[in-house]
């Protein structure tokens, strides 16, 4: 399986989307934006479609996309009470923005669904190495700033006390979101994002009870997913998102169960 | 900590015109008023929160920021809340920028989880934990770094009996031990005369301050 370039391609690229995600979750949980992240992969789709109407590569409109975006939304969701609608209102927008720029671009629908469900073949090598060039970024940047950020996730109150800028972590980590999203999408597509973002996450909080300990569990379940998921895609050729979500599901009900036992 | 000529405004309504207090190294004070008179307020421009519209707040070092804990009513924590006690204990431990803390660190964090009598739940998540409990883990997080003032914002309100005189002698413990001034926010007279050495009584506008044993009960009951 390996012997084939789009194989290793995926597996390298998988490898470092479950790094980012299972990092990135966490605070995600931790932060109940969830449904935000699902925003963001719906503009990351606007993005991607864009981005084939202008003849660029896929990533590149998601980048321009979400992370232009992703400050927008946190100005005017994270801060008031309208949150959900306002999200709701914004998916709206940029799904049917993604819609247009399809419509209107002389590519044929399987560009479409490349975006929506994710393409592993569709990997080059160039590819693979700006989505790790990304996740090192979303790495470092996460490494300068971890204790800031984990106070201000997992104790919003204490944090602003303790003199932490809430509004800058906030807009930081949105960028960082938008990043993940568009670098994720490349394997499970921007319908499917949420899954690796926020699933690895759910579950570890079930099983351990401190960060690191929730990233390196989250990191674990999300490599188990995308690399069992590659190889049934490989095995079955039935698509590769679709063993991740299922896989990711059933590590989730697991986890549920062992906490009703607990 | 002097306070002097103090007003304070929340958007266009004024709420504290003309207070002057003064807080010895050491000394616990007890603020007393009825809702609306701007308790939280004032501990939000002690904090640093919130600008006064005039008067100044100095503390004894000029210059210097002062090191403050803070304890509240309340936090956000579900029973889902993941993090166990000593997770987020160790949260305000921010002063590195390394992911990891170092021995000095793990060593004060052990000692405060065992001044607050918290290392028997110290793995037990903070979701779990019961009442009293929960506020030991927020006293520890507050003390953590060797704050000079600790301020208690009501942190006793939602608490039994038992509980709250648990939680006020481990911070007697502290103020004695490690000269540490307290400015404790409450409703709770008995409470304010068994623990504070001062008062500050907050009406509408008017401003009382005064040793403990001086504390005018009656009128307050009356409120």
């Amino acid at each position: 399986m390996l012997s084939y370039d789009f194989m290793r391609h995926a597996f390298v690229a998988g490898t470092f989307i479950a790094i980012i995600c299972g990092t990135m979750g966490v605070f995600v949980i931790a932060r109940n934006m969830s449904f935000l992240t699902h925003t963001l992969a719906e503009i990351g789709f606007a993005g991607a479609a864009f981005g084939v109407f202008a003849g660029w590569p896929a990533l590149n409109g998601m980048l321009l996309f979400t992370v232009l975006s992703s400050a927008m939304v946190g100005q005017m969701s994270v801060k008031s009470a309208r949150r959900e609608s306002v999200i709701s209102a914004v998916s709206a927008l940029f799904l049917g923005l993604g819609i247009l720029f399809l419509a209107i671009s002389d590519q044929t629908s399987s560009s479409a669904t490349s975006i929506l469900f994710g393409s592993v073949i569709g990997i080059s090598s160039a590819e693979v190495w700006q989505i790790a060039g990304l996740s090192l970024v979303i790495i470092v940047v996460i490494l300068l700033m971890y204790r800031s950020l984990k106070f201000e996730s997992f104790d919003a109150v204490g944090a602003r006390v303790n003199g932490i800028n809430g509004t800058l972590i906030s807009i930081v980590f949105l960028v960082l979101l938008a990043l993940s999203v568009s670098v994720a999408a490349q394997i499970v597509g921007s319908l499917l994002i949420f899954i690796l973002l926020t699933l690895p996450a759910a579950s570890a909080k079930y099983f351990v009870h401190g960060v690191f300990k929730m990233i390196v569990l989250a990191i674990t379940f999300a490599l188990v997913g995308t690399w069992l998921g590659l190889y049934l895609g490989y095995l079955t050729n039935w698509p590769v998102s679709f063993f991740i979500a299922t896989i990711e599901v059933l590590i989730f009900v697991a986890a549920l169960w062992h906490a009703r036992r607990a | 900590m002097n306070v002097q000529r103090l007003a304070l405004s929340y958007g266009d309504e004024d709420v504290i015109d003309d207070l002057n207090f003064h807080l010895q190294a050491g000394h616990f004070l007890a603020v007393i008023g009825e809702n609306g008179v701007g308790k939280t307020t004032l501990v939000r421009a002690l904090l640093g929160q919130l600008k006064p519209k005039a008067g100044v707040i100095e503390f004894s070092e000029p210059k210097k920021k002062m090191k403050i804990g803070y304890v509240p009513q309340f936090r956000n924590l579900d029973e889902e809340y993941p993090l166990s006690v000593r997770d987020f204990v160790a949260l305000s431990l921010i002063n590195r920028r390394l992911p990891w803390l170092n021995k000095a660190e793990v060593q004060r964090l052990d000692e405060v989880m065992q001044q607050t009598n918290l290392l028997k739940i110290a793995n037990r998540p903070v979701g779990l934990a019961s009442g009293g409990e929960k506020q030991r883990a927020y006293l520890a997080q507050a003390l953590i770094n060797r704050p000079e003032l600790l301020i208690l914002d009501e942190s006793t309100a939602s608490l039994d009996n038992e509980m709250k005189y648990e939680l006020l002698d481990l911070v007697a413990k502290f103020q004695h031990g490690q000269d540490l001034s307290v400015i404790f926010i409450t409703h709770d007279l008995p409470l304010a005369q068994r623990y504070a050495d001062h008062f500050l009584m907050m009406e509408h506008f008017k401003y009382t301050t005064g040793k403990i044993a001086d504390l005018p009960v009656e009128q307050v009951e009356e409120q």
